[in-house]
């Protein structure tokens, strides 16, 4: 799959290659840093020239992520991210255009941005990091803050509902949905590598901890410790099953799923994940789980293939070219002409 | 019209004129502007100049019949130049009785009222708001009024066509274009062919109708003894060439188009639609063979941003607008200004301010333009100043854009961006190079190094070597890297602001017209060059001294221009504002100036602007 993207070629490069020169300025202990980390060790797999590589972000702690890695790099303006990408995808194909981009960012002020870069499936990497707070300023509610958060803006406590970034992206229409964690490299760098292979749109939701204002938000189920109990994992064509194998996730309904006990070699009575289901319902479902009363999922929710914006663009140029070769003297002359 | 007193030799019905204003008015869905495009090619195409003035209300269909649902096009043509859409209408046609009571203000004293009767029955009557039925109550006394019942006689002309009565009621404007053609002296050949091409292969039925219309109305004028005579306008005189009739929306479109070609690069607009520049995104998109990205945004924010996208990525980029979306693109426009990417913004001005006038034209967003924006924040300005002439300011924005590596605005106006005149067709192979700024040299790339022009390099992804980062964020100079240093904001606003005054270097010297000796100046910019050019040439017939200076580069301003402007004792600046041009060059030039004023979504007439330039000459005397 990799091989096919025009981006690529065949070159050795290392994660080295992808440090910038600048110093790290995020705070020590932010989980930035491992996604920092698991990108550079990411796009060396992916046999793309340097070159090739554009990363654009919005504003936030973590937009400033392309200042890190040493490759082509727009820091842009707040909830941009995604216009600037898709201008600069749909203006050069042959790069491939990763977006940093957070909750505040993607969610907030660029929501509109967000979703029509998901529904036109722009071949953007979108990596969301979700802290549930905002950094930069210092510790204000952000769109997806739990109900009942004390910050400086909600100092009795936050009133909004938090929005669900992945039932956004899948109601988008988005064509590839997944949700990892800061604390699980290898799970981390997994999803990097399949969001790099598909083509259109790809959006991540990396679950990250502000070390300062929002300290161990997701901890209760995404902790080493709890983890293994309260994380459920999607994996295409296996059993939908967790806790060790313990409980499972079975249909409960129209539409909805329940979880349920598994004794031993019960694993069949747990539905098969399918991320490229046609409706979505399956997606839909699973993004509705929340902290505690279900299993949070890690995983790809949603994989399909649509028509990818820029080959759609590009087909109806070439075929515009084919129709009428461009004469731009013919053009100016227009239709009704008379000499003096 | 101005009538000679001689008749044409060969026919003693023939009355020769040199020029003449009309105005088709009509409920929205009557084809007005249609009509009035018709007529204006059968003018252009008999070698008249012409100006025109579409003028149409912002609801699509408002309810059928009242005032605010009129739609009208005007049209001066003449055998003179043409600078204007003309002030008074010599004929007005009048389908209904809210397009008599909105238009009739300006038909002059012993013009010409064609109106249909159909138009006026009580309830036409009622939305219009007359109490009594203006075409019986004397009030028309002024006025050589027709009366047709042109409804009916179409109706009758396009019965063998077998279409629908409310389709063949429809063909009353082909009706009413076929007897403007006969009054005028003109053949309807053209139309004849315009409705074939148009309607024969996918309606042959309304195609037969219209046609069966036009001739029609033509026969029934030539034999009906309805007019006194016909006229005949002579062709007006103009530099050799050929022409083509070009809206100001039309030329802008064209003039990106060129650039494109012109600069080597892909290009790429990102647009949202807003009333009055969305024919530039229509008409970019229709020319996809060129290699042209159209991409219509989710709002004007996206416009801006996937543009400075496609520029970093290495696209000629552009981004097209009217002010309420100039508004929403100014964080967008300050990032373009940070990152020093090319960009053309072009900003179709209507009448503000938030939503306004959307279909009236004004020159209000000239300060926005200018300092719209957070921090200190120059972009360089250029106003296009007749419909043509758009195509030549996009090109040259086009140009600084690229060669300074820096957004461009480009203002032009309701006014001028639906209205047409004739336009010499240029040479492809005469037009301007246009340069960039590609850098490909790892060994000697810095992203803020600049040149003499003080231009960075256009280091573009996909060059091996020189992967780099921009943003927001001050740079440092040279190299681009974050910088928060005091001294380095100072250095970098000084580079950016040198950057862009330095363009000056290229703007021509400034043209003064009129009579350079004048003790009085008019200094104009954009849409209202031909009105103003009008008014001097009517003083200077009077025996009136005045001098006119048309500003094309706002910023950076000529370098001459404070030299020019001491040398008079009254400057006075026209303007469709409440005088911004007049306090921004105030504030740059120490000078003091008068100003006229006019917020009215109109264009100036050139008789106001005569009455205000006696009015100052008396006060300053």
């Amino acid at each position: 799959m990799i091989a096919e993207n025009p981006a690529s070629a065949s070159v050795a490069l290392t994660r080295k290659d992808f440090q910038s020169d600048q110093q790290v300025k995020w705070c020590p202990g932010c989980g930035d840093y491992s996604i920092l980390a698991a990108l550079q060790t990411t796009l060396p797999k992916l046999g793309i020239k340097k070159e090739n590589i554009a990363i654009i972000s919005g504003i936030g702690c973590s937009s400033r992520f392309p200042y890190y890695m040493d490759t082509y790099g727009f820091h842009t303006i707040h909830g941009r991210a995604c216009a600037v990408a898709t201008g600069v995808k749909a203006a050069n194909p042959e790069l491939s255009v990763w977006v940093i981009t957070g909750d505040g960012d993607a969610l907030s002020i660029g929501g509109n941005h967000t979703m029509h870069a998901l529904r036109r499936n722009v071949d953007l990497k979108i990596m969301m990091f979700n802290n549930e707070i905002y950094g930069l300023t210092k510790g204000q509610f952000s769109p997806t803050s739990t109900v009942g958060l004390k910050t400086k803006t909600s100092p009795m406590g936050n009133i909004d509902l938090p929005a669900n970034p992945i039932a956004l992206a899948l109601g988008s229409g988005a064509t590839f949905v997944a949700r990892t964690a800061d604390n699980d490299v290898k799970h981390l760098t997994s999803i990097l590598e399949a969001a790099a292979a598909h083509k259109g749109t790809a959006f991540i939701e990396i679950l990250q901890n502000c070390v300062i204002f929002n300290d161990g938000a997701h901890d209760d189920f995404y902790s080493t410790a709890n983890r293994k109990e309260k994380v459920i994992y999607l994996e295409d064509g296996k059993p939908l099953t967790y806790a060790g194998g313990t409980k499972g996730i079975a249909a409960s309904g129209f539409g909805t799923l329940a979880s349920i006990d598994l004794a031993e070699g019960e694993e069949g009575k747990a539905i098969v994940h399918n991320a490229a289901e046609p409706t979505g319902t399956l997606a839909y479902a699973l993004s509705r789980f929340s902290h505690p009363e279900m299993p949070v999922p890690l995983g790809i929710f949603r994989k399909v293939e649509a028509p990818v914006y820029h080959e759609s663009m590009d087909a109806q140029i070439e075929a515009a070219k084919a129709k009428k070769a461009p004469d731009l003297q013919k053009l100016l002359s227009g239709g009704v002409t008379w000499k003096v | 019209m101005h009538e000679t007193a001689t008749a044409v030799a060969e026919s003693p019905k023939v009355v020769e004129v040199e020029s003449v204003v009309i105005r088709f008015a009509g409920d929205s869905g009557d084809g007005m502007q249609l009509t009035g495009n018709q007529f204006t090619d059968s003018a252009a195409f008999l070698g008249n100049d012409i100006a025109t003035l579409p003028d149409y209300p912002a609801e699509i269909r408002a309810p059928a019949g009242t005032v605010a649902g009129v739609s009208a096009f005007q049209l001066h043509f003449a055998s003179l130049d043409v600078k204007t859409p003309g002030d008074e209408i010599d004929v007005l046609v009048a389908m209904n009785a809210a397009a008599l009571k909105v238009n009739l203000l300006d038909l002059h004293k012993g013009g010409i009222l064609l109106v249909d009767t159909a138009g006026f029955g009580e309830k036409d009557l009622e939305k219009a708001a007359y109490k009594e039925n203006p075409l019986e109550n004397g009030s028309l006394g002024d006025y050589r009024v027709i009366k047709l019942d042109i409804t009916e006689l179409t109706t009758k002309a396009v019965a063998e066509a077998g279409i629908s009565s409310k389709n063949a009621a429809r063909c009353k404007n082909f009706y009413t274009l076929g007897m403007m053609y006969w009054l005028y002296d003109r053949s309807c050949e053209a139309t004849l062919k315009w409705i074939e091409k148009k309607f024969a292969t996918k309606n042959p039925d309304i195609a037969k109708a219209n046609e069966l219309a036009l001739t029609a109305g033509f026969n029934y004028c030539e034999t009906v003894e309805l007019f006194q005579s016909s006229y005949r306008v002579a062709k007006a005189p103009a530099a050799p060439g050929t022409y083509r009739r070009i809206s100001g929306n039309e030329a802008a479109a064209l003039g990106l188009i060129a650039a494109g070609q012109l600069s080597g690069r892909p290009t790429f607009l990102g647009s949202y639609p807003i009333t009055p520049a969305t024919d530039i995104l229509q008409e970019m998109a229709a020319n996809k063979n060129f290699g042209i990205r159209t991409f219509q945004a989710e709002d004007e924010i996206a416009g801006i941003a996937s543009a400075i996208g496609a520029s970093f990525a290495g696209n000629f980029a552009v981004t097209t607008t009217s002010g309420p979306g100039l508004c929403l693109k100014s964080e967008g426009l300050n990032l373009a200004v940070m990152a020093e990417l090319p960009l053309v913004v072009v900003d179709v001005q209507r009448g503000g301010p938030s939503t306004g006038l959307p279909t009236k034209t004004e020159q209000s967003d000239l300060l926005q333009a200018l300092s719209g924006r957070n921090g200190d924040s120059p972009v360089p300005v250029i106003a296009a100043s007749t419909p043509g002439d758009c195509f030549w300011a996009a090109l040259e924005a086009s140009k600084v854009a690229l060669e300074s590596m820096t957004p461009v605005i480009l203002l032009t106006d309701g006014y001028i961006a639906n209205g047409a005149e004739p336009w010499m067709i240029p040479d492809v192979s005469k037009l301007p190079s246009i340069a960039n700024h590609l850098h490909t040299d790892p060994a000697t790339f810095k992203a803020y190094k600049r040149d003499e022009k003080g231009a960075r390099p256009w280091a573009i992804p996909g060059t091996p070597g020189l992967e780099h980062r921009i943003g927001g964020l001050e740079k440092q100079s040279i190299t681009g890297n974050i910088s928060y240093d005091s001294d380095n904001h100072q250095i970098m606003t000084h580079e950016r602001h040198d950057k862009v005054a330095k363009i000056a270097d290229v703007i021509p010297a400034t043209k003064v017209e009129g009579d350079a000796d004048a003790d009085l100046v008019l200094v104009s910019w954009g849409g209202t060059y031909g009105s103003v050019s009008s008014a001097v040439d009517a003083l200077l017939d009077e025996g009136v001294k005045v001098a006119h200076v048309h500003l094309r580069w706002i910023n950076p301003l000529p370098k001459d221009l404070a030299g020019i402007l001491a040398k008079y004792k009254t400057v006075v600046v026209p303007e469709l504002n409440m005088g911004q041009l007049r306090q921004y060059l105030m504030g740059k030039l120490g000078i003091p100036m008068k100003g006229i004023n006019k917020i009215k979504g109109k264009p100036f007439k050139v008789s106001e602007l005569l009455t205000e330039i006696h009015a100052i000459l008396k006060e300053v005397r």
